[in-house]
């Protein structure tokens, strides 16, 4: 196996990045799903990483836990933007600064 | 050091996490998002983990895809192509994106692992199943009610006709 640890977590560091930074900037909620999605899956990335180099089993099993969770995550992301949208017929979220309840 | 396939499915995976910001279409967008999470997915058989490669291209890549893309079409048109965003924000957010990358990549750098190799053979994904249905059945049955009561809850919200009445007023 040629690939170092070191190269996945660098990959991964990037994406944590990316995602931080589409978090940050973009005002779209779908776009902001994105970056979480790009978040949990550099978490993802490293612990099945970890996993393959110490060696130890219990890291994949909780990237799999992890990706469950995520996609009833995303589940529930989606729903929310939905009621968002219809609410407020938009998704910029500098329009749900009254979502007060 | 990183052979070619790494290098290319770490061109491909951040390549196509920056189109999925950046992008104007959310459609092409979402399809950007795809590929860099099948990009992580060949990262997995990479490190030897097929499992976790398979579980990840049958939920994220399989359901998450066509939820996504769903939501996407539902919403008006000339919404998908906007992009709203302040300059003065976005450079700031590409500075926080350097920095970050710089901070934790020097401390990554710095640190012990980079020297760290294995000789050591994969693990059996068999170890992962017995796993699962031995020592972690209860987290997998919690795991499974989180899923259903998350997906019954998305139903309810985005089912709900009361919503679009009451903000008319204001």
């Amino acid at each position: 196996m040629s690939n170092g640890l070191i190269d996945f977590v660098l990959v991964s560091v990037a994406l944590l990045a990316i995602g931080i930074y589409g978090l940050a900037v973009k005002r779209n909620a779908i776009r902001m799903l994105f970056g979480v999605e790009m978040v949990v899956n550099s978490a993802n990335l490293n612990l099945v990483a970890f996993s393959r180099y110490i060696p130890n089993s219990q890291g994949q099993t909780l990237a799999l836990f992890s990706i469950a969770i995520a996609a009833a995550e995303v589940a529930v992301g989606l729903a929310l933007v939905i009621v968002a949208y219809r609410m407020y017929k938009n998704i910029d979220i500098a329009d749900f600064r009254s979502l007060k309840g | 050091m990183a052979d070619a396939v790494f290098l290319a499915l770490s061109v491909l995976t951040i390549g196509c996490a920056i189109v999925a910001l950046e992008i104007r279409s959310l459609i092409y967008g979402s399809i950007a998002l795809m590929l860099t999470l099948s990009g992580i997915a060949g990262f997995f058989l990479l490190l030897d983990a097929p499992f976790v490669a398979m579980f990840q291209l049958s939920v994220y890549v399989g359901s998450i895809a066509v939820l996504i893309l769903f939501t996407v079409m539902l919403v008006r048109r000339e919404l998908i192509f906007n992009k709203i965003e302040d300059k003065r924000r976005r450079y700031a957010g590409i500075g926080l994106m350097i920095a970050l990358m710089l901070t934790i990549g020097t401390i990554i750098i710095g640190s012990g692992i980079k020297t760290m190799e294995t000789n050591s053979s994969a693990i059996d994904y068999k170890k992962i199943g017995e796993d699962f249905l031995t020592y972690y059945s209860p987290a997998l049955i919690v795991m499974a009610l989180i899923l259903a009561s998350s997906i019954v809850g998305a139903l309810a919200l985005a089912k709900r006709e009361d919503v679009e009445n009451e903000q008319r007023t204001d």
